[in-house]
């Protein structure tokens, strides 16, 4: 079964339609690309997925939980959290928070889940032990043991979304969102957080990347959709989406890449 | 009089007006920035009707002089009621005082607040949301330190102008420092026609401004090691 099933889904900003019955699975520990040009809705894909949006229609499941349902939008706040943190987004931008070291941002949302269980008052120690083990761990994971108790701004932009990829990771997400995770470094800080994401690959994380770089998608897929104006026009493997485009608007749009 | 015997009698008086200045001006900052705080909410409330008035109180109030803004608080329910509302004697004049400045200074706090709430990225709240944090969590534990290390600065700005502008009370004779110092340019306890009381008083402002300058450093100094 698909842990991630998207069907019929719409939204649109005001008159503008943004999405427009976009259809998708994805399979347990699949990487899965969303390549297409500027204001195609990506962006707007994501953030319907991990509810920073509100989709005009459709259905939404995760692991076979509903997780938005057109037909019953009106969800309680709490409930809204607890799918939220079903899934991780990384943002373009990092997002980082700023009075926080790099530990901390990976901690923080987990203490404040940890504070709302019964048991925390008395297994404190113990709690709070295991999440800091557990951040170290992540972090030491992405390659930042060394930068723990740095400030955001005390760390290179690369660095920086390793960080924001660990804060992601700390809940323990059935499927990590990114959102264009490098375009917003210096070309030769991109490398280190691809890395980070072909590692995550193997250890058979399932992955949703928009992505702008087409050897990396390539690279690291299992599978690459393509979206163009609001729908998704193409998919299939990367070879087949790359080398053997079907569609004219797939073609068009790899052939500016490839010039 | 030789100065040496003047001496004592002004720092006298001159203490008990710097005492009326202090306390306007602990006076103002408790109720001006919490008001500032609710005038803010007001003004970007989505009752439309509510915003636009306050939107207009905080144009009128920072658009005209603090100093007018005084005399009619002053004056004008004594012309409309026939009585004085204030109080009488000193009492009086500082409760008008203090209205005035307490209004004022809410609604130039009012735009810092803005500065500051509306400055913090609105991607800050979303990756708390997406990690999700309720809406309590994200204001106490992302956002507000954020807003605060954002408003420090523009309200010490503010605060340090403060210190100087209570001195306009001085035009509804409130007995401040100034007040004080004027005093034994007319003749009073048997000092008349002295210009330097007047002068010593600067030496009570920039006493204050330098103390409130070095601890509101302080605090931003405290809030410098993350950036924003
Ligand atoms: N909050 C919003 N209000 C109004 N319109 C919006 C909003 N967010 C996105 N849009 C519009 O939706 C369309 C799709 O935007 P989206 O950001 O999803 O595109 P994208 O594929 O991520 O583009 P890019 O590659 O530039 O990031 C654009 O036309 C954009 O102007
Ligand atoms: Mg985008």
């Amino acid at each position: 079964m698909a842990i991630l099933e998207v069907k019929n889904l719409f939204k649109s900003f005001g008159k503008t339609q943004v999405l427009t019955g976009i259809d998708f699975c994805v399979e347990e520990g699949e990487v899965l690309s969303i390549i297409g040009s500027s204001g195609s809705g990506k962006t707007t894909l994501l953030r319907c997925i991990t509810q920073l949006e509100t989709p005009d229609s459709g259905l939404i499941t995760v692991d076979g939980e509903v997780f938005f349902d057109g037909s019953n939008k009106k969800i309680k706040a709490a409930e809204k959290r607890r799918r939220q943190r079903m899934v991780g987004l990384v943002f373009q931008n990092f997002n980082l928070f700023p009075q926080y070291t790099a530990l901390k941002n990976v901690t923080l949302a987990v203490e404040m889940m940890a504070k709302e269980r019964p048991d925390y008052k008395e297994n404190k120690k113990a709690i709070q032990k295991e999440i800091r083990d557990n951040a170290v761990s992540l972090l030491e994971r992405v390659g930042l043991s060394d930068k723990m108790e740095n400030y955001p701004c005390q760390l290179s932009g690369g660095q920086q979304q390793r960080v924001s990829i660990a804060r992601a990771l700390a809940l323990n997400p059935k499927i990590l969102f990114f959102d264009e995770p490098t375009s917003a470094l210096d070309p030769e800080l991109t490398g280190e957080i691809l890395k980070v994401i072909k590692a995550l690959a193997n250890e058979n994380m399932t992955m949703v990347i928009v992505t702008h770089e087409m050897n990396f998608a390539r690279e690291v897929s299992d599978r690459v959709i393509f979206m163009d104006n609001g729908v998704i026009c193409e998919q299939g493997t990367p070879e087949e989406v790359f080398d053997n485009p079907t569609q004219e608007r797939t073609k068009a749009f790899l052939n500016k890449f490839n010039e | 009089m030789s100065f040496t015997e003047q001496f004592p009698i002004v720092f006298q008086a001159l203490n008990t007006g710097f005492l009326q200045t202090v306390k306007l001006f602990f006076v103002t900052l408790a109720g001006s920035l919490p008001l500032g705080l609710l005038i803010y909410f007001a003004a970007r409330s989505s009752f439309k009707p509510l915003a636009l008035l306050f939107r207009a109180i905080i144009w009128v109030v920072r658009g005209t002089p603090l100093m007018l803004q005084l005399i009619v608080i002053f004056y004008l329910p004594g012309m409309v009621f026939g009585k004085a509302i204030w109080g009488s004697g000193e009492k009086g004049r500082f409760v008008a005082a203090a209205i005035a400045f307490i209004f004022n200074y809410a609604c130039y706090f009012a735009e810092i607040y803005r500065g500051g709430i509306q400055g913090v990225p609105i991607g800050q709240t979303e990756a708390g949301q997406v990690l999700g944090m309720s809406k309590k969590q994200v204001f106490f534990k992302v956002t507000l330190l954020q807003m605060i290390k954002r408003i420090v600065p523009p309200m010490s700005n503010e605060i340090i102008t403060l210190v100087k502008d209570t001195s306009l009370a001085r035009i509804i004779a409130l007995q401040e420092v100034i007040w004080a110092g004027q005093a034994f340019l007319k003749g009073s306890q048997g000092i008349a026609g002295e210009i330097w009381p007047m002068f010593f008083t600067g030496v009570y402002y920039l006493a204050a401004s330098g103390v409130l300058t070095v601890a509101l450093g302080k605090l931003e100094k405290k809030l410098s090691y993350f950036s924003i």
